[in-house]
């Protein structure tokens, strides 16, 4: 399996064959707080890269998640309709938010890798 | 993301160490570095306090004396600005209240007491304590000092800190320190002493819950924090926390709620305005505020229950059924114990009926909510049994 890339914005990616699964980051989850809501793109909607693809709503604020490459929602993680805490116990697995078919893979290149994103959020 | 912020330019309670001993997330707030949680986070907080005692830092808020000169009332003072019947406030009760505009638009809301012996340091034994919001504090203070001047005094009380115990367990950690505070009802205020430390009491709170709140000597805080903290069952409690439990309860957060375009009426705080006031029409905006008691306001403050779970924020359109436009959500969140989104609103009066479906428009999508009673979670306050 592929490592996940994540962007400065807190999304993370993780490849699996043509689609990328994505989610947001274990950081990003603790920033926000109780996660309570989480508004899900419709399965079949293009997105270029960094367009507004979903919202989570912790206790306290809403928050955009951006699409980390442009392509087409392929799936979404149904399981947090009903349980959007999912998000705070498994941020970086279980709670994964949808998945994209990439219209370019070299847009991949341009994220970091987990050492880059762990400099990233020490600054 | 959030990055720690900069408390450098901020005023600090006399509680900031230890909250940041405890592990607080600290962020500006009317110009105070005040924790918004700590290491249970929101969600917990707010549960902790409904089901045990939660322990708040509200020193940023305005502690003030308001004494009146010989021959003056300090009641009678304070009603030029309020339209509360503050001259019938009984020794040793506290009443919550406004300060108006000419327009009768609300400069602020406040808790209004009158100690039931003149409070230390004090001269004169015609006078009322105030608690004001801290955002407020500043101009309230000198439009209070501008009303009353040559005929009181306003003391301000910055030398003292306030905390709030809120919660089904508040009573009994209180007492375990103060015993004669379980002897209290609801809106009651006293002085007690704590190890030779003066304690101003009130059986009030900001939560909907039966609690307290305590106002102590600044160098005395962080000893009688630690004390309540102490007992297993009171945990502290930030401002985010306070703020879903306030809106549960259905209790208006000046700023958001509450402006000076907003009068007591529209606010649905008609009960805050005494019956001897309106005969008299003697308070500010009396003529507006007596015609919209009359004719009924144009808008009024409501409760909004969403479907689904998507919470509705601050700001958020509300639209008829019918799809046009009819107010705004001025307090909107997710509810931890209501287990749901719950909001307020202002609607135009025709909308405003318990029950009226109304649609929200949030992020360009239309959903589903009716006009709610209010409280979302009952209150629980120990009234004096009748």
């Amino acid at each position: 399996m592929a490592d996940k890339k994540f962007t400065e914005d807190h999304e993370w990616i993780e490849m699996d064959g043509i689609t990328g699964r994505v989610g947001i980051s274990a950081y990003a989850q603790e920033q926000l707080g109780d996660i309570v809501f989480v508004e899900l793109p419709e399965v079949g909607t293009t997105f270029a890269k960094g367009d507004e693809v979903a919202v989570v709503e912790s206790v306290k604020a809403a928050s955009e998640v951006y699409a980390p490459v442009g392509g087409e929602v392929v799936a979404v993680n149904a399981a947090l309709e009903g349980e959007p805490g999912l998000v705070n116990e498994s941020a970086e697995e279980d709670g994964w938010f949808f998945e994209i078919k990439p219209a370019d893979a070299g847009e991949l290149d341009e994220l970091m890798d987990q050492a880059a994103y762990n400099d990233h959020i020490a600054d | 993301m959030a990055s720690p912020t900069d408390t450098e330019n901020l005023f600090k309670t006399p509680l900031f160490a230890l909250h940041e001993a405890l592990g607080a997330k600290i962020v500006p707030f009317a110009g105070y570095a005040m924790p918004v949680q700590y290491k249970l986070g929101v969600m917990k907080e707010h549960q902790w306090t409904r089901e045990n005692a939660g322990l708040f830092d509200v020193s940023h808020m305005g502690q003030a004396v308001l004494e009146a000169n010989e021959g003056e009332d300090a009641a009678t003072l304070l009603e030029a600005l309020t339209p509360s019947a503050l001259q019938e406030l009984k020794p040793g009760r506290q009443r919550y209240s406004m300060l108006l505009n000419d327009q009768g638009g609300i400069l602020d809301d406040l808790m209004v007491a009158r100690p039931l012996n003149p409070l230390p340091d004090t001269t004169s034994d015609n006078q009322l304590y105030l608690v004001v919001n801290a955002a407020c504090k500043a101009q309230d203070f000198a439009l209070i000092e501008a009303s009353i001047a040559g005929k009181g005094t306003l003391t301000q009380l910055a030398d003292r800190a306030l905390l709030a115990l809120q919660g089904p367990a508040a009573e009994a950690a209180l007492a375990s320190l103060v015993p004669e505070v379980a002897a209290m009802v609801f809106m009651q205020s006293r002085v007690f002493d704590w190890h030779g430390v003066t304690l101003f009491i009130s059986r009030s709170g900001y939560t909907g819950e039966d609690g307290f709140e305590i106002s102590v000597p600044a160098d005395k805080a962080e000893d009688f924090a630690k004390a309540l903290l102490a007992d297993e069952r009171v945990a502290a409690i930030g401002l985010g926390a306070r703020d879903s439990l306030r809106l549960e309860a259905g209790l208006p957060l000046y700023g958001h709620d509450l402006d000076p375009d907003t009068n007591p009426v529209e606010a649905n705080l008609t009960f805050a305005i005494g019956k001897r006031r309106k005969i008299d029409k003697d308070f500010p905006g009396a003529e507006k505020i007596m015609s919209d008691l009359f004719d009924g306001p144009a808008r009024r403050r409501v409760g909004l229950l969403p479907e689904g779970r998507a919470p509705a924020r601050e700001g958020t359109k509300v639209l008829s059924a019918a799809g046009d436009e009819i107010g705004i959500i001025c307090s909107g969140g997710f509810g931890p114990s209501f287990g749901g989104p719950v909001a307020m609103a202002y609607l135009k009066t025709e909308f405003a009926e318990e029950g009226t479906d109304v649609l929200l428009e949030i992020r360009g999508k239309q959903h589903k909510a009716q006009v709610a009673p209010m409280p979302f979670t009952p209150h629980t306050y120990k009234r004096a049994s009748a």
